[in-house]
């Protein structure tokens, strides 16, 4: 799995601001977990694209603003979270496995039935 | 007519403009005082800081924390919240393989000193979508007193 570059113009840039989450990404046998910091984003305003071999995750932060409230110190101004990877085909993207809880977004994407690690018995003579 | 150069958004002084903005953004070179508790950009959690009339809001973007383990604590004025967060990495699996570590874990504090018209008895603190939101409650600031000019 690797990373997409994301190419953005300046005139892009100004239109709408996003933030590449952080990420974890282990494998293990039966396949890849992702775990990415969306810290705001509510299940609804979640959204996860495969498309070919490209997954997507890409959340909005619910505002959350009392009425008359004023900014007096800000560490965080983006109020959206997008990052995009691209999967390899041994990859079942059928079968992504998706769960949000506490601002923490788990994906496991498990591999091919066929793909599992085999051990390939090599006869000798 | 000098003016309209400066405004313009797509002028030379607007590129300009827009340059310096982002190296302040990211190396914070402006010069303007910043808050003596303040910290490095990427620190975990950052937070955001904001008043009503009634009220001083506190967000802390604190992602995967149990929230019957985060300690948040107002002391003449300061307020601190402490928590941590463990690994979701399984550690010591020789079958694992780590590709990104990018999100921090451990323990963290941060504080941030408040106005002094907070009221600290009516703090409200909730943990919601990884976000913690403190809410304290100002003062009635007293009336504006008209002096009488003799």
């Amino acid at each position: 799995m690797s990373e997409k570059q994301k190419v953005s113009g300046p005139g892009a840039d100004q239109q709408q601001r996003t933030v590449q989450p952080a990420i974890d990404v282990f494998e293990d046998a039966g396949g890849i977990t992702l775990l990415a910091d969306m810290p705001g984003v509510p299940r609804d305003h979640l959204e996860i694209k495969v498309e070919g071999d490209t997954l997507l995750i890409e959340g909005g932060v619910q505002r959350f603003t009392p009425e008359g409230l004023e900014a007096v110190y800000a560490e965080v101004q983006v109020p959206r979270y997008r990052r995009s990877f691209t999967l390899s085909r041994e990859l079942d993207t059928a079968r992504i496995e998706a769960n949000l809880k506490d601002g923490v977004l788990s994906l496991h994407i498990p591999k091919q039935a066929h793909a599992q690690p085999r051990r390939i018995a090599v006869s000798a003579g | 007519m000098y003016e309209s150069i400066l405004h313009h958004p797509n002028s030379l002084f607007g590129q300009f403009e827009r340059l310096r903005r982002e190296l302040d953004d990211v190396f914070g070179i402006s010069g303007l005082p910043s808050n003596i508790r303040s910290v490095a950009q990427g620190t975990v959690p950052a937070i955001n800081v904001g008043r009503t009339p009634g009220s001083v809001e506190i967000y802390a973007f604190a992602p995967g924390l149990d929230a019957s383990k985060i300690d948040v604590t107002l002391d003449r004025g300061v307020l601190r919240i402490a928590g941590e967060r463990v690994s979701a990495i399984p550690a010591d699996d020789p079958k694992v393989q780590v590709y990104t570590r990018e999100r921090g874990y451990g323990s963290f504090t941060r504080a941030i000193s408040l106005s002094e018209d907070i009221d600290p008895s009516q703090i409200q603190a909730n943990y919601r979508d990884g976000v913690l939101h403190v809410s304290i409650a100002r003062r009635e600031s007293p009336q504006p007193k008209r002096i009488n000019v003799q």
